[in-house]
């Protein structure tokens, strides 16, 4: 049997995908498989959790976002997995926040930095910071945590003039 | 330093030092990383792929470590040194078939690889032999930190580095160790310790690319989480899976000496009798005889070859290889039979 791909090999490797239900063989050649299996170890586990997101819970409606800086929209990142540019981060950040939390089980960091943090005049590490403690000010109220809340203020005001 | 220097050359990842070489072929740590700003590459024009080249460049032209590095643009190599430099490992398929705009560095020991402009703007590589993550851990930290006092990396406070897929979003660091484990596979124990490594949140792979069955009983074992816990914390456990995967391909080893040593020895002498004497070899049936030889040499079955030839012929058998060292562009047919007149060169055969 030939490669259904190149046409060229014999096809030694016989795959079966199942996609949203869907049965279907695959018969290829050594060099076809690396590259059909290269492109579903890629794609699987990302694609998987992505539409998971979307069963789980409520029915959501279609996330209609678009990333300011390099126009890429929420669902073409839904359909690639991939982002387009770091703003992205910002644009689709309540959407990360939850997707980031499926992957890693965790939405903070608590790696290495940078040495040098370069980005002028907007720091872009500062503006997510500040979105970050701005929520965190909104709970301590809600929460009636007015020491808390006013620590939080100072850090915002002196966050924003770092910024 | 050119590409034509690697071939006859031996990178430190396939010397067979370090701790564990007997069962660990190599330690890898990548980096991931982009310039704040700027396009991630699969949504960049080509201005901003070569805006993003050059940045790199002048950075690492004023960095010590990078002195006496190969920048090589893919757009300007053929095939062969193509699928040359993927066989060796520095670089990925996806960086191959995307050659516009993309780049590569590779240290004159091979310790070292940055792929410019692949998935991410920089994907920093650095492999030593056996099990080695502290050390590869280090280097990879220091290059890092030497780049990031020239480039303006994409990081938050919160979500760490910024990647363009999620799943590398934080550390962005992948640590992998690329294992032999050929006792597991034959007392069929392996698929009992892959379903644990994967529950673990860790990923294998064969050798020979991400995705292909794991020819020769090579596989690789690498973290998959990036968010929630520091480089240092996932390197330690990583070593620590390692650890328990080694110790039970030990305990394999050690029941298949015990229990069927004569059909083990048999097994092994045959595959050395064939890597010696044949003249024509497809380049999957020798990858599994060296599995063989390599779990020959050791058990100390086989005891006048050293790991670093096996270790060589694994990475040299491959078709870009081969042709580079002949010079020229070679059919499959040809290929086989040069590949098996490499091999009795190498190992001494008729």
């Amino acid at each position: 049997m030939r490669c259904e791909k190149c046409e060229k090999s014999e096809a030694t490797v016989h795959l079966t995908e199942i996609l949203n239900g869907n049965v279907h063989e695959f018969h290829l050649c050594e060099d076809c498989a690396k590259v059909k299996s290269a492109e579903v170890e890629q794609n699987f586990g990302l694609a998987d959790l992505l539409a998971g997101l979307s069963v789980q819970g409520k029915p959501q409606a279609p996330v209609l976002l678009t990333c300011k800086n390099c126009g890429l929209s929420y669902e073409d990142f839904r359909k690639t997995g991939r982002l387009g540019c770091n703003e992205c981060y910002q644009s689709f950040k309540s959407e990360l926040s939850v997707l980031l939390k499926r992957i890693h089980g965790s939405a903070e960091h608590h790696g290495k930095k940078p040495i040098m943090i370069h980005q002028d005049p907007i720091l872009f590490s500062a503006v997510i910071e500040l979105d970050k403690v701005k929520d965190e000010l909104k709970e301590a109220i809600l929460k009636e945590q007015f020491e808390k809340a006013a620590e939080l203020r100072d850090k915002i005001k002196s966050l924003e003039k770092g910024a | 330093m050119q590409i034509n220097d690697l071939v006859n050359h031996t990178g430190e990842w396939f010397r067979g030092k370090g701790e564990h070489p007997e069962i660990v072929m190599s330690s890898r740590i990548r980096l991931a990383r982009n310039l704040a700003l700027r396009p991630f590459p699969s949504r960049a024009a080509k201005k901003d792929l070569d805006a993003i080249l050059d940045a790199v460049k002048s950075a690492v032209d004023q960095i010590p470590y990078f002195k006496d590095t190969l920048f090589l643009k893919i757009n300007e190599l053929d095939n062969i040194d193509k699928q040359f430099l993927i066989e060796r490992h520095l670089m990925s398929h996806d960086h191959a078939e995307n050659p516009e705009g993309r780049g590569l560095i590779v240290s004159p020991e091979e310790i070292l690889s940055v792929m410019i402009n692949e998935e991410d703007h920089l994907r920093i590589q650095v492999m030593q032999s056996g099990l080695n993550l502290d050390e590869t851990w280090k280097v990879a930290n220091m290059i890092d930190d030497e780049l990031s006092k020239l480039l303006d990396f994409a990081y938050s406070m919160q979500w760490g580095y910024l990647t363009a897929c999620p799943t590398n979003t934080g550390t962005a660091m992948r640590g992998s160790v690329m294992l032999h484990l050929p006792a597991l596979v034959m007392t069929k124990q392996i698929n009992k310790v892959l379903t644990a490594v994967s529950k673990l949140n860790f990923a294998a792979r064969g050798f020979y690319g991400e995705g292909t069955q794991a020819a020769g009983n090579f596989y690789q074992i690498s973290n998959q989480v990036s968010l929630g816990h520091s480089e240092l914390d996932v390197i330690q456990n990583i070593k620590g899976l390692i650890m328990q995967i080694i110790e039970q391909e030990e305990q394999a080893r050690q029941a298949l000496l015990v229990q069927n040593k004569l059909m083990l020895e048999d097994k092994i002498f045959r595959s050395y009798g064939l890597l010696k004497n044949a003249h024509v070899m497809s380049s999957q049936e020798t990858i599994e005889l060296l599995s063989m030889l390599r779990l020959g040499i050791d058990l100390k079955v086989v005891p006048d070859v050293d790991i670093k030839a096996l270790n060589e012929l694994l990475i040299m058998i491959q078709p870009a290889h081969l042709q580079k060292i002949e010079g020229k562009k070679l059919s499959a047919a040809e290929r086989d039979k040069k590949r098996a007149a490499l091999i009795r060169e190498k190992l001494g055969g008729s």
